[in-house]
């Protein structure tokens, strides 16, 4: 599992991290920051629910 | 009880999130998805923002899943049909059409419909903005270039409805019934906050008015104040509330009251759950019963309720977040905020319009509102999550901010 997420659509809103605070992170600076990009797989039920909770559709999940 | 065809009515956001989970958690049986829409699922939050200034086609809000396509769902769609009726003892929706669907499980997620302005539907150039398709048609009235667009309501709905008109350069006047905008949602302090940030921008902003008359033939001419002034206007968008959908429900046996009104668990009666902006239930979190209009509620709701209807029922008791974007500001609120809280900034200044503020009563900290300042909304918002005292929340501010 791979995680991209497209950067022009990511709004910062920070509700990825509150779904799977392992994989993101929103720092002071308002930026999103992918922790893992290639996350085990125990983590892709709580990655699933991030790319749902995205209000911006901005994460994609490939593979 | 075995739950062979589950029914969801309602294919918006609530609805495709419990099918989703529903799936997720391994249900196999047949999924029906009754829609009175033509459209599949589409997000609606940019129908106020990007879609009317036109930087998103309405093609583009189609809402996707998180794993593979919406096929893979395997979901018998009923789109473009009503749901009339429920017979509780015959486990049945009843449609439109007159045709009964039998159902072992029914998920109700039917949203909510804005609210109108009485006398003004026969008058063309009045809209309400809930669906695609009114967004198109506002879309469309704005390129058609009005002299002036009336917005009536300073909700989010309203205040991002002006906020998005005034970015195409087109005049704007945003009426509001109370003192501030946002006054319900955010109380009078922070209301006044988005009041300049709308003036600053060139809205032209009537608080305190309430509309007396909208004249026109066939279409919109001028709108009449109850402060005596009269605005020439070829637009209006009216964003005076929702009501929630339960019309098709009366007289099924289910309790409504400003919504389906549910237990802790999204329970509406056995083997029936409803989420979304329909539903109302008891959030043993704050201790009180509460309907959520929120996007983020839908989701989290829908796949909560689903987890209900196969038999993992458990409290549903979120923390509600929600955004709302105006002009180059993103406002965010995670909790509860209402005009009687106390409130107070802890971080950055109102003037700069980059803060974030605290919502507290019976002492504690109950909401965290923030504008631009998305890190620290969800930072603080543990806060909320604890249930920390209103002075434990303001020295950890002080101490992290
Ligand atoms: C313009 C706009 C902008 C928004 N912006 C934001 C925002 O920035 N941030 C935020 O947090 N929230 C926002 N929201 C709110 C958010 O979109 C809603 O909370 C969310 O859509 C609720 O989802 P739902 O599935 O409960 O209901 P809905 O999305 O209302 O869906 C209900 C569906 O059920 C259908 N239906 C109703 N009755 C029947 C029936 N009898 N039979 C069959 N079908 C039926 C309806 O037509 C509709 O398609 C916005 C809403 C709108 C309208
Ligand atoms: S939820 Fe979406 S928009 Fe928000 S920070 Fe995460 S990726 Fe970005």
């Amino acid at each position: 599992m791979r995680i991209v997420v497209d950067y022009d659509l990511c709004e910062s809103n920070a509700l990825c991290l509150t779904a799977a605070p392992e994989v993101f992170e929103v720092r002071d600076d308002d930026f999103l920051y992918v922790l893992q990009d290639e996350p085990s797989e125990e983590l892709r039920a709580k990655v699933e629910e991030a790319v749902r909770r995205c209000p911006k559709q901005a994460i994609v999940i490939e593979g | 009880m075995s739950l062979d065809r589950i029914v969801i009515v309602g294919a918006s956001l609530a609805g495709l999130r419990a099918a989703e989970e529903l799936r997720a958690r391994g249900h196999e049986g047949v999924i029906t998805v009754v829609g009175d829409e033509p459209h599949r699922p589409y997000d609606r939050p940019p129908l106020s923002k990007q879609v009317l200034t036109g930087a998103k086609p309405p093609e583009s809000t189609t809402l996707a899943v998180a794993a593979g396509s919406i096929d893979d769902l395997g979901l018998e769609w009923r789109l473009g049909e009503s749901a009339t009726g429920l017979d509780l003892a015959d486990r049945s929706v009843l449609l439109g059409g007159g045709e009964r669907l039998a159902f072992d499980g029914l998920v109700i997620a039917t949203g909510a419909t804005p609210r109108r302005l009485p006398g003004t539907d026969h008058l063309e150039g009045v809209h309400t903005l809930r669906s695609l398709d009114d967004s198109i048609a506002i879309r469309a009235a704005l390129a058609a270039g009005p002299r002036r667009v009336v917005v009536v309501g300073a909700g989010f709905i309203g205040a991002e409805v002006a906020a998005s008109t005034r970015s195409l350069g087109i005049e704007v006047s945003l009426i509001e019934a109370l003192a501030v905008p946002l006054e319900r949602s955010l109380g009078p302090e922070m209301g006044a906050v988005v009041a300049d940030l709308h003036r600053d921008h060139g809205v032209d902003v009537h608080l305190g008015v309430g509309v007396v008359l909208i004249e026109g033939s066939d279409r919109v001419e001028r709108i009449r104040l109850s402060d005596g002034s009269v605005l020439e206007v070829d637009l209006v968008v009216v964003g005076i509330g929702v009501s929630p959908n339960t019309e098709w429900l009366e007289g099924s046996g289910l309790t409504l009251d400003n919504g389906i009104v549910c237990d802790a668990t999204c329970l509406a009666a056995p083997g029936v759950v409803a989420a979304g902006d329909v539903a109302r239930w008891p959030n043993e979190r704050f201790d009180e019963v509460m309907r959520v209009e929120h996007w983020d509620n839908a989701i989290e709701m829908g796949e909560h309720a689903a987890r209900t209807l196969l038999g993992d029922a458990t409290p549903y008791t979120p923390v509600p977040w929600f955004w709302s974007d105006q002009y180059d500001r993103k406002i965010q609120l995670a909790g509860l905020a209402s005009p009687d809280d106390i409130v107070e900034v802890v971080s950055g200044r109102l003037e700069d319009r980059r803060f974030v503020a605290f919502y507290g009563r019976a002492g504690r900290i109950v909401g965290v509102l923030g504008m631009n300042q998305p890190a620290k909304v969800m930072r603080w918002r543990s806060l909320v999550e604890t249930g920390a005292s209103w002075s434990d929340a303001l020295a950890v501010a002080a101490a992290t901010d």
